[in-house]
């Protein structure tokens, strides 16, 4: 077939229409929160004693860090699925979480006497954590790979990290609902370690799936 | 490439994507010269033949063309599309020189072999199921418009279309999976 031959085809399939890739990001997103709420409240739900919870800052701050992941992987990740979009300011803000993380341990180190730290970090229940962070976060998942598929990501690894990233900002947003180990020790161990799973599966997704 | 060529494409993709289909016969010729151009130049020893590429991306850029944002310049989105489909080609290369014995020795056998049927885009297509290959075949190499195409299969209009676009959605698939 000529080149001339292949573009009276493309030509004839002017009408065919596809959502834009923006406008579905953002229902893929709306779609994502409702799958991790559903398994969020089905299968653990907020802690009891969440009111009060709500007055201490150590609680609240979970919830700053894991949302900064999530609107930072989510700026990168569009910006990731097309094609020659700059992706310099959407990385360079991926820092923030992190950096409020480190932040936050550092101030933590400070306030709390030492042999104190190891509690504080091991905390009540890290298996738990270690296993809804992805529980929560797979169906999410799902869905940002998918749409990478949709999209055009030329560096489909690295976009099926962030996949995994935002996936995993979702999930711990969630979870830190239900997780009575408010220490930003905590969080720098656990969770991170929980939405590293992620990024890895999702970049073994983006390896394997994401092909266009 | 000259501030004017962008406005220009980008006037001329927008005016395609809102439906007009002269605009986008207009866009995909130029865009065929622009890759054409910029995948010789990249290729510079042989083993991927560079009309493959062209021919790849341009089907990309066709059913990726919602993932370019209108207010975006499309020259930065049509060469990334073109450096990826560039990149994937001389992968795809690497890994075939396994299998590469046969190919040699078919192409002793029958030195006289036309260019136009060793294409990449005419293996996928075979590999279509019979409907969709005999529309896009009937609109592309045959020429004929949606209306000739429905009479002469005797189906409608519409399954025509439905065919062709999913045709096309299929034989670029093929690419990427390769």
């Amino acid at each position: 077939m000529r080149t001339e031959d292949l573009i009276k085809a493309l030509d004839a399939d002017t009408s065919s229409k596809a959502m834009p890739l923006r406008s579905a990001w953002w229902m893929a997103a709306a779609a994502a929160v409702v799958i991790a709420a559903v398994v969020f409240f089905l299968a653990i739900g907020p802690r009891p004693d969440i009111m009060i919870a709500m007055h201490t800052v150590r609680f609240l701050l979970k919830f700053v860090f894991t949302i900064v992941l999530a609107v930072t992987a989510f700026g990168l990740i569009r910006a990731l699925s097309t094609p020659g979009a700059s992706i310099a300011r959407a990385v360079a803000w991926m820092a923030a979480a992190p950096l409020l993380v480190a932040i936050a341990v550092a101030l933590e180190l400070f306030m709390v006497p030492e042999p104190m730290w190891g509690t504080r970090m091991v905390g009540s229940n890290m298996m738990i954590c270690m296993g809804f962070i992805p529980l929560i976060g797979i169906g999410p998942l799902a869905v940002f790979i998918w749409m990478l598929r949709y999209g055009a990501p030329t560096r489909p690894v690295l976009a099926g990290a962030v996949a995994g990233l935002l996936a995993g900002g979702l999930a711990a947003t969630f979870y830190a609902a239900h997780c009575f180990d408010d220490s930003p020790l905590f969080v720098a161990t656990w969770y991170t370690l929980a939405i590293a799973v992620l990024a890895v599966l999702g970049a073994l997704g983006g390896r394997l799936f994401v092909r266009w | 490439m000259s501030g004017k060529d962008e406005a220009e494409l980008s006037r001329l993709m927008r005016a395609a994507i809102a439906g007009d289909e002269r605009a986008y016969a207009d866009f995909l010729h130029r865009i065929a010269a622009v890759v054409r151009g910029f995948v010789r130049r990249k290729i510079v020893q042989g083993g991927v033949d560079p009309e493959d590429v062209v021919q790849e991306t341009l089907l990309a850029i066709h059913v990726k063309r919602h993932t370019w944002r209108q207010d975006a310049p499309v020259l930065p989105w049509i060469y990334a599309i073109a450096r990826f489909k560039l990149i994937d080609a001389f992968r795809r290369r690497g890994r075939r020189i396994e299998i590469e014995i046969d190919d040699i020795a078919e192409t002793f056998a029958e030195p006289e072999t036309e260019t136009v049927s060793e294409r990449d885009i005419n293996r996928a297509l075979d590999g279509l199921p019979p409907t969709q290959r005999s529309v896009v075949s009937s609109i592309s190499v045959d020429g004929r418009s949606i209306g000739e195409t429905a009479a002469r299969l005797g189906v409608s209009e519409t399954a025509v279309r439905v065919s062709l676009h999913r045709g096309l959605a299929a034989i670029a698939k093929r690419f990427g999976r390769q």
